[in-house]
């Protein structure tokens, strides 16, 4: 094995590990602000047990976020040497600017929101929870704009042997890069709702603290269809502008081989990579891929055989990734939409067969989050900057293959027990319920 | 302005930033690793980490500033410097890794064992990173076996892992790994009270002699092995640096002595601050020397980013970094009075 193709497991691996848990801080730490914000409102301590249940997973979750980005930060350099020095004059800078702007905000304030419950009032203990949840919700446009900068470059000149800023408002206001942070940021709203329903309903199904829980499950039903909806109608928007800047991808996408106007789409399809066409298609819907990809039945969508074979993505895995995606999206904006209206019946934690499918769908947006993802990166290959670095061209030089099978191996059996032991206790205290006796802080706060 | 007085901003940026990492991790690994050893019983060890609880991420991202520093001003050293140190940095960063969860993980469970695991990490964790933070900028002094052709952008390095454990790189390890001892007991003596306190200055004094032996040894090792004095003796009046760190060295024993541990504290920040100033001032404008030849070194002129993108790196460093003091200052005196153990067991929600 070479060390490009090391290279390349081995920060997918750790990409797609960070992501495990950075939607769920995501979403998770504004839904958790925004409870502690109504118990400050209302002084209803029903909202001050839910910030603390939710908080508590909230935090759990967090730490894995932190330490997993760690190595993000560091590997560019580690792995990717030939990438950091050819774009790192525009790439470091929203790098370097995502740490010092926003990672410290979110950890400054996350250790005055855990242990200040007795040291600061009531408004500002609830003021360090948006302080770090705007923290957390800035770095990913920072790093999702630095994303996007490697999937759409702009604003720079090739000179001095690489990429040269010469133009950073127009890297700062990349439409690639605005889609994303919104689709992104979105989706983690959405998993964290889907989560806080499928674990509310858990414990109604068991009638554990069924008011609690169904407050909790209300709550959440409304940010996860608002969420879903704006994840799908952003998805179409980053459809629309990856078959304009990235049609290698689209046409990956959507597994089409030949250039056509007027494009049709199949909703059931089996790409045939060997043979360059689709071993089986049904349920076509004429017209249907040039108006998603153009917002117009007649324009002209570009196919596969457009492109030299050297230049094509792999095709099978980035079609079923975005399909895949694309139905769990549908499912979640159902779904949700349901949850809305069943749970404003009064007696819905009778409704099991319900409260059982939201239960079994807590693992559903966390495998669209990891699919999103392999579109997004898998799509772009051979490049790494698309259309100015290829990927095998970005690795480091100095490293050896043995070298990062090591770091690899070391990467798997540490992630895998940290994940193991994280999920282990997310899982027990999520069961566990939350704490009956919160009058020890109600009391100092009280007197503050 | 000319782009080489941006390069020369950053390097003194980059110097600050790696310093006040030290100063502020320091403690906090310095905690972690004498944790067996200060505390008595698992109450004592709650206190401990809960003295370092609120602070110890907020005090790690300045070693992410630091990288992203490196990253965005100087983006060639950022690149050889990390894939040639490859495997020092993979092992540093494990150990990153498992020091953030396990002062997470301890306190969800009750069982001994659990616990017990969560304190060898921890130790083992805080003690790591120490050594080879060490290791790696006493190799970062003495510069590195690698040939960089900047004109046909051809970069080879000859070394491997156990090269970077040269005799001088090892004194520059130990340096830290004392440095970090005696400023995270004061740390503690400070932020504990009663017996613990006690505890933790005596240790603190009992440190220091053997920290004062190294530091000297390091001094003098220096000369042979590197060549930061070249800097001094061209400009003498630079010798303010280093004059300082070794004052500030001696004053921590004064106070120590005395008992009072503020000032201790104090000094023992600047002790740090003023050794990596020491080693940035006689490497500039160097960032990562050859040890083969002078042509390779990586310097701020040779690896640095274009004007543009160091000019607005600038304002915001200049807009964010003093915004970010203000605020952790704030962090800070909130969580200024010392951590009792009637405190951390009442509350739930502690470490
Ligand atoms: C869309 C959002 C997003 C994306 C694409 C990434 N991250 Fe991340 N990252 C976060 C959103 C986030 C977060 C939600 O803000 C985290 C999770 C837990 C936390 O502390 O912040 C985080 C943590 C986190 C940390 C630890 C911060 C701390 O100590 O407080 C670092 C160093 C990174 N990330 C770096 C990266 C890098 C270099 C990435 C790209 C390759 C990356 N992350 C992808
Ligand atoms: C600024 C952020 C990012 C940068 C600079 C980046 C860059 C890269 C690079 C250098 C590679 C290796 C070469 C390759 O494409 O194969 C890659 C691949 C990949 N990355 Fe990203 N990436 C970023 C964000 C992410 C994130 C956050 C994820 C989260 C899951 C991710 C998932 C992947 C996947 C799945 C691959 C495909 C690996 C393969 O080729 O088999 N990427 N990306
Ligand atoms: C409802 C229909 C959806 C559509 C049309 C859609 C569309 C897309 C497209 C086109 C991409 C590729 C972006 C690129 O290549 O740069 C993408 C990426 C992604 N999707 Fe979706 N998506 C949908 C649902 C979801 C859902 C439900 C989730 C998760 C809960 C999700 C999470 C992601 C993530 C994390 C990425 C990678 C980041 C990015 O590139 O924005 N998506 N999506």
């Amino acid at each position: 094995m070479d060390v490009v193709y090391l290279s390349q497991l081995q920060f997918a691996a750790t990409c797609m590990f960070h992501w495990i848990f950075v939607p769920l801080t995501l979403g998770l730490s504004i839904m958790t602000a925004w409870m502690e914000t109504k118990y400050v409102r209302t002084g209803d301590e029903t909202w001050l047990r839910m910030t603390k249940f939710w908080g508590k997973l909230f935090l759990i979750n967090f730490a894995l976020g932190v330490v997993t980005g760690i190595t993000m930060e560091f590997q560019f350099g580690l792995n990717w040497a030939e990438f950091s020095r050819y774009v790192g004059d525009i790439f470091g800078a929203p790098l370097a600017i995502e740490a010092t702007v926003t990672f410290f905000l979110e950890s400054v304030f996350i250790g005055v929101w855990i242990f200040g419950w007795k040291k600061v009032s009531k408004n500002v203990h609830a003021l360090t929870i948006w302080l770090a949840a705007i923290g957390t919700n800035l770095s990913a446009l920072w790093i999702l704009l630095a994303n996007a900068w490697m999937q759409h470059p702009v604003g720079f000149v090739i000179r001095n042997g690489r990429a040269e800023m010469n133009d950073f408002l127009a890297v700062v206001t990349n439409s690639y890069g605005w889609i994303k942070f919104t689709h992104t940021v979105l989706s983690g709203y959405a998993l964290a709702a889907f989560l806080i329903m499928g674990i509310s309903a858990w414990h109604l199904l068991k009638k554990n603290e069924v008011d609690f829980f169904k407050r909790s499950f209300r709550f959440a039903a409304v940010w996860g269809f608002v969420a879903s909806m704006i994840v799908g109608i952003s998805g179409d928007f980053h459809a629309v502008e990856i078959a304009k800047v990235q049609p290698s991808k689209f046409a990956a996408m959507e597994s089409i081989w030949e250039t056509k106007k007027n494009a049709e789409m199949c909703l059931l399809l089996v790409p045939n990579v060997k043979e360059e066409c689709n071993a089986f298609e049904a349920l076509r819907i004429p017209g249907m891929l040039s108006f998603l990809a153009f917002h117009d039945t007649t324009a002209e969508v570009k196919g596969l055989k457009d492109f030299p074979k050297e230049l094509r993505p792999p095709v099978t895995p980035t079609f079923l990734s975005f399909r895949l995606m694309v139905g769990i999206g549908t499912f979640m904006i159902l779904a949700s939409l349901a949850a809305i209206f069943l749970s404003r019946r009064d007696r819905f934690e009778d409704n099991r067969l319900f409260l059982a499918i939201m239960v079994l769908a807590i693992p559903l947006p966390y495998l669209a989050q990891q699919l999103g993802w392999i579109v997004a990166e898998l799509g772009r290959q051979p490049w790494v900057v698309y259309g100015v670095l290829k990927t095998a061209d970005a690795v480091s030089k100095s490293v050896t293959a043995t070298q990062v099978l090591l770091s690899l191996l070391g990467f798997t059996i540490l992630y895998g027990i940290l994940g193991a032991i994280d999920i282990f206790l997310l899982v027990k205290y999520a069961k566990k319920g939350p704490d009956s006796d919160l009058s020890n802080i109600i009391d100092v706060q009280g007197r503050r | 302005m000319d782009i080489s007085i941006f390069q020369v901003i950053w390097f003194v940026l980059w110097g600050v930033l790696w310093a006040v990492y030290f100063m502020l991790d320091g403690f906090v690994l310095g905690t972690g690793f004498l944790s067996g050893i200060i505390a008595k019983n698992d109450t004592e060890k709650r206190v401990l980490i809960n003295s370092i609880g609120p602070v110890w991420d907020g005090n790690e991202v300045w070693l992410l500033t630091a990288g992203g520093a490196t990253f965005a001003a100087f983006p060639t050293t950022y690149a050889l410097m990390f894939s040639n140190l490859y495997s020092a940095l993979i092992l540093l960063l494990f150990a990153l890794i498992v020091r953030g969860v396990s002062f997470e993980f301890r306190g969800k469970l009750d069982g001994a064992v659990w616990k017990s695991s969560w304190d060898k990490a921890i130790i083992f964790s805080s003690f790591l990173p120490a050594l080879l933070f060490g290791v790696a900028f006493g190799n970062i002094f003495k510069g590195i076996p690698m040939r960089n052709d900047f004109v046909n952008l051809q970069f080879t390095y000859e070394g491997g892992l156990l090269g970077l454990l040269n005799p001088y790189g090892l004194v520059t390890g130990v340096l830290f790994v004392l440095l970090f001892a005696v400023h995270g007991s004061l740390y503690l003596s400070l932020k504990t009270v009663g017996e613990l306190s006690s505890r933790s200055l005596a240790l603190a004094n009992k440190i220091w002699p053997a920290l004062l032996v190294v530091a000297v040894v390091f001094l003098a090792f220096t000369y042979p092995s590197t060549k930061l004095y070249d800097n001094y003796l061209q400009a003498p009046l630079l010798l303010i640096v280093p004059l300082i760190a070794v004052a500030s060295l001696l004053l921590i024993k004064l106070f120590a002595g005395k008992g009072e541990k503020g000032k201790a504290f104090i000094f023992s920040c600047l002790t740090i601050l003023f050794v990596v100033f020491t080693g940035v001032t006689g490497l500039f404008p160097n960032l990562l020397p050859s040890n083969l030849d002078a042509a390779s070194n990586l310097t701020i002129y040779n690896s640095s980013s274009s004007l543009i993108t160091l000019k607005l790196m600038t304002v915001v460093a200049l807009i964010v970094v003093p915004t970010v003091i203000a605020y952790k200052i704030w962090v800070y005196r909130i969580f200024r009075a010392p951590v009792t153990s009637e405190e951390v067991l009442a509350d739930k929600q502690a470490y």
